[in-house]
C-alpha cells in the first residue's frame, strides 16, 4: 500500500527534462546507454550473441556431424560422450542443435527481410499517399488479419510445396501486416511535421522527401517491430517444421528435430526437450530484447 | 448502436469476399491440374477426367467462384476427397470439439492471467510480479507444440495422471447431440463419462492456454498501473477506503477494458490456431482435421476449414468491438 510520503513524491512537479539525458548523444547513442542499463534486455542481447555465434562457428563447436549418426550409439542418455544425449538414429543432439541455429538464424532473417521489405513498402504507400492507395492497401491488410497467422502460413505452404524455404516465405508473407500497419501509423504521424511540410516547400521529389526523411524518423518502431518479429518467425517456422511442412529430414531444425524425435518421446525424452528448450531460449531472447529496445527508444513509454 | 451495426456488418462484406476468394484460389495456385495431383501419378485418364467433373473444374474460372460463393452461402462445402462425408458436416463436428477445447483453455487463460497481472500490479516490484512477469515472458515465448510433449512425457508417461492423447475412452459411450461432449455429457446424465472427458481435456487446454494467459497477464498489470496512478484512485484512498475495495470497486473495472479486447482477439485466434496443440495431443479438432487435410491434399476440406475459421475470426473480432463499446460509452460509434 503506498503511504502519504509516497503519494507527495509522486505529485511533485517533474523537470522538463530528465538531467540524465541533458547531455545527449544523439538517439542511436542514448538508446544504447538506455539498453545497457536494463539487465532484462542484456540477458536477451546475450542469448542472441551465443546464437550467432553458434551459427557462425557451427562447424568447429559441434563435437560429432549432425546429420550422420552411429547407429549402434542411438537413444544414449546424455553422457560424457555425448552431452545431451543422441536421437533414435544415433545422432549427437548437441550437434544438430548448434548446427539448427544457423538455420534459425537464416529463418529469422529472410522471413523478416521478406515482411520489412514488403510490409513497409505497403505501409509508406498508405501513409504517404494516403487516398484510395490507403483504403486499397489497407483492405488488403484486413483481409490477411482475418486468418489466423499460423493458418494463412499453413495454407500458403499448402500452395507453394512443403519445404524450408517455402516456409521462410510463408512465415515473411504472415507478418507483413503488422508491419505495413505499425509503418503506416508512424508515416501519417511523420508526414503532418513541420519538416516534411518545408521540404515539400523547397520542392523536394517525394521519393527524397520519404527516403531521407519519412522513413529515418519511422525507424525506431520497425526496429523494435523487426526484433520481436524475428522471435515469433523463428517460432512459427519450427513449427511448420514440426508439422513436416517446413524443413526437412535430415536437416538439424529444431522444429523438424522435435518432429523426428516426438515418437521416441518415452525412450529419449532428451531428445524432445534439448531442441525445444533451444527454440524457447532463442524466441525468449528477441522477446527480450525487443521489450528492451522499445523501452530504450522511447523513455516515455516506461513510466 | 443498431446503424453501427449494420455498418459494420457492411464493411464485413468486402473482407469476407477477399477471404472466398483467397480460399477459392488456394485450389488453383497449385502448378499442375488438381484433379490429377489429388489422385496422385498412377491415376487412369478416366478418374482424372471425373474428377474434374466433380470438382466442376471444367467451367471458366469466374462461373467456378460464382458456383463456390452461391454453394458457400447455401451451406454447401462440398465432399471431402478421402472420406466421402459432407466438408459442412465434419468440420462442424470437428469444430464443437475445438470450440469446447478452447472455452476451457480461455477459462483457465483469463481466471490464472487476471488473477497473476492484478496482484503483480497491486505489488508492483515483488518477488511475485518479478517471477509471474518472467513467467509470462517465457509463456509467449513457448513453443506451444514442444510444451505439449514435455507435458505428456511428464503427466502421461512418467506419473500417469492424465491420458496422453484423445477426447474420451474409447469404452465409455456418449450419445452425441451437440458435439460438445462436455455438455452431450451432462444431458445423458452420465457423470462417469463427464469426468472423463475433463480429464482428457486438461492437458491440451492448459498446453493451449499457456500464450493468452501470458498475454492477458501482461496486459492486466499494465492497464492496472496506467489505472492505480489516476487521480481517482488517489481520492478513493484519501477519503479512507480499504485498499481492497479501491483495488476491486475502483482501479479492476476501469483496467478491464483493453484486457477485454485482449482476451475477445485471443479467443478469435485460438479457435483456428489450435493445430498445433491438437495435433500434439490427437485431439479430433478443426485445427487438426484441417491438418490431415492439407497432408492428404483433400482441398475441399482445406477450402472449408479456411472458410470457416476465418469467418468466425472475423465475427469473433467484430463482437469484441463491439463489447468495447458496450463497457465503455465513451468511444464514440462511427
Amino acid at each position: 500500500m503506498k503511504t502519504i510520503k509516497d503519494i507527495n513524491t509522486t505529485i511533485t512537479p517533474q523537470p522538463l527534462v530528465d538531467d540524465k539525458f541533458t547531455k545527449s548523444g544523439g538517439l542511436w547513442q542514448d538508446t544504447f546507454k538506455r539498453l545497457k542499463k536494463n539487465n532484462i534486455a542484456v540477458f536477451g542481447a546475450i542469448i542472441i550473441g551465443i546464437l550467432f555465434f553458434c551459427a557462425i562457428f557451427a562447424p568447429f563447436l559441434a563435437p560429432h556431424d549432425p546429420e550422420n549418426g552411429i547407429l549402434k550409439d542411438r537413444q544414449q542418455p546424455p553422457s560424457e560422450k555425448y552431452l545431451l544425449g543422441t536421437d533414435s538414429q544415433g545422432r549427437d543432439v548437441l550437434s544438430r542443435i548448434i548446427h539448427g541455429a544457423g538455420i534459425s538464424v537464416q529463418i529469422g532473417v529472410i522471413s523478416v527481410g521478406i515482411a520489412l521489405l514488403f510490409g513497409t513498402t505497403l505501409g509508406v504507400l498508405s501513409g504517404y499517399y494516403g487516398r484510395w492507395i490507403d483504403v486499397g492497401i489497407m483492405r488488403l491488410v484486413d483481409i490477411m488479419l482475418a486468418f489466423p497467422t499460423i493458418l494463412l502460413a499453413l495454407a500458403i505452404v499448402t500452395i507453394l510445396g512443403p519445404s524450408l524455404k517455402n516456409a521462410m516465405i510463408a512465415v515473411g508473407i504472415v507478418n507483413i501486416p503488422r508491419f505495413a500497419r505499425i509503418v503506416r501509423a508512424s508515416v501519417l504521424s511523420v508526414k503532418e511535421t513541420e519538416y516534411v511540410e518545408a521540404s515539400k516547400a523547397i520542392g523536394c521529389t517525394d521519393v527524397q522527401i520519404i527516403f531521407r526523411h519519412v522513413l529515418p524518423n519511422c525507424l525506431a518502431p520497425i526496429i523494435v517491430q523487426a526484433t520481436l518479429t524475428i522471435g515469433t518467425a523463428i517460432l512459427e517456422a519450427a513449427g511448420l517444421s514440426f508439422l513436416g511442412l517446413g524443413a526437412q529430414p535430415p536437416m538439424p531444425e529444431w522444429g523438424a528435430m522435435l518432429a523426428d524425435s516426438r515418437g521416441y518421446l518415452r525412450q529419449a525424452p532428451w531428445s524432445v526437450m534439448y531442441p525445444g528448450l533451444a527454440i524457447m531460449l532463442t524466441v525468449l531472447g528477441f522477446n527480450l530484447l525487443g521489450d528492451g529496445l522499445r523501452d530504450a527508444l522511447d523513455p516515455r513509454l516506461k513510466e | 448502436m443498431v446503424n453501427y451495426i449494420l455498418k459494420r456488418l457492411l464493411m464485413l462484406i468486402p473482407v469476407l469476399i477477399g477471404v472466398s476468394l483467397l480460399a477459392f484460389s488456394i485450389i488453383h495456385m497449385i502448378p499442375g491440374d488438381p484433379a490429377r495431383i489429388i489422385l496422385g501419378e498412377r491415376a487412369n485418364e478416366a478418374s482424372i477426367l471425373a474428377l474434374q467433373e466433380k470438382l466442376g473444374l471444367n467451367e471458366p474460372l469466374y462461373i467456378q467462384f460464382l458456383n463456390f460463393l452461391k454453394n458457400i452461402l447455401s451451406g454447401d462445402l462440398g465432399t471431402s476427397i478421402i472420406t466421402n462425408e459432407k466438408v459442412t458436416y465434419e468440420l462442424l463436428i470437428s469444430f464443437a470439439a475445438t470450440l469446447e477445447l478452447t472455452i476451457v483453455a480461455m477459462i483457465i487463460a483469463v481466471v490464472v492471467g487476471i488473477a497473476a497481472g492484478t496482484i503483480a500490479a497491486v505489488k508492483q516490484y515483488s518477488i511475485f510480479d518479478n517471477l509471474s512477469m518472467v513467467g509470462a515472458l517465457v509463456g509467449v515465448s513457448m513453443p506451444i507444440f514442444w510444451l505439449g510433449l514435455l507435458m505428456i512425457w511428464a503427466f502421461a508417461y512418467k506419473l500417469g495422471w492424465f491420458p496422453p492423447s484423445g477426447r474420451l475412452d474409447v469404452a465409455i459411450n456418449v450419445p452425441r447431440i451437440t458435439h460438445l461432449l462436455l455438455f452431450d455429457s451432462l444431458l445423458a446424465g452420465n457423470l462417469n463419462a463427464f469426468k472423463n472427458i475433463l480429464w482428457h481435456l486438461f492437458m491440451p487446454s492448459f498446453a493451449l492456454a499457456t500464450i493468452p494467459m501470458a498475454i492477458i497477464a501482461r496486459m492486466t498489470r499494465s492497464s492496472m498501473l496506467e489505472v492505480m496512478r489516476q487521480d481517482y484512485i488517489r481520492t478513493a484512498r484519501a477519503k479512507g477506503l480499504p485498499e481492497n475495495i479501491v483495488v476491486f470497486k475502483h482501479a479492476i473495472k476501469n483496467a478491464f477494458l483493453p484486457v477485454i479486447t485482449v482476451i475477445g482477439l485471443q479467443f478469435g485466434i485460438l479457435l483456428g490456431g489450435a493445430v498445433m496443440t491438437e495435433t500434439v495431443f490427437s485431439y479430433p479438432g478443426l485445427g487438426r482435421r484441417l491438418y490431415l487435410a492439407i497432408m492428404a491434399r483433400d482441398y475441399p476440406v482445406v477450402q472449408g476449414g479456411i472458410l470457416l475459421i476465418s469467418f468466425c475470426f472475423v465475427l469473433v473480432n467484430l463482437l469484441v468491438d463491439l463489447t468495447y463499446n458496450y463497457i465503455d460509452p465513451r468511444i464514440k460509434l462511427e
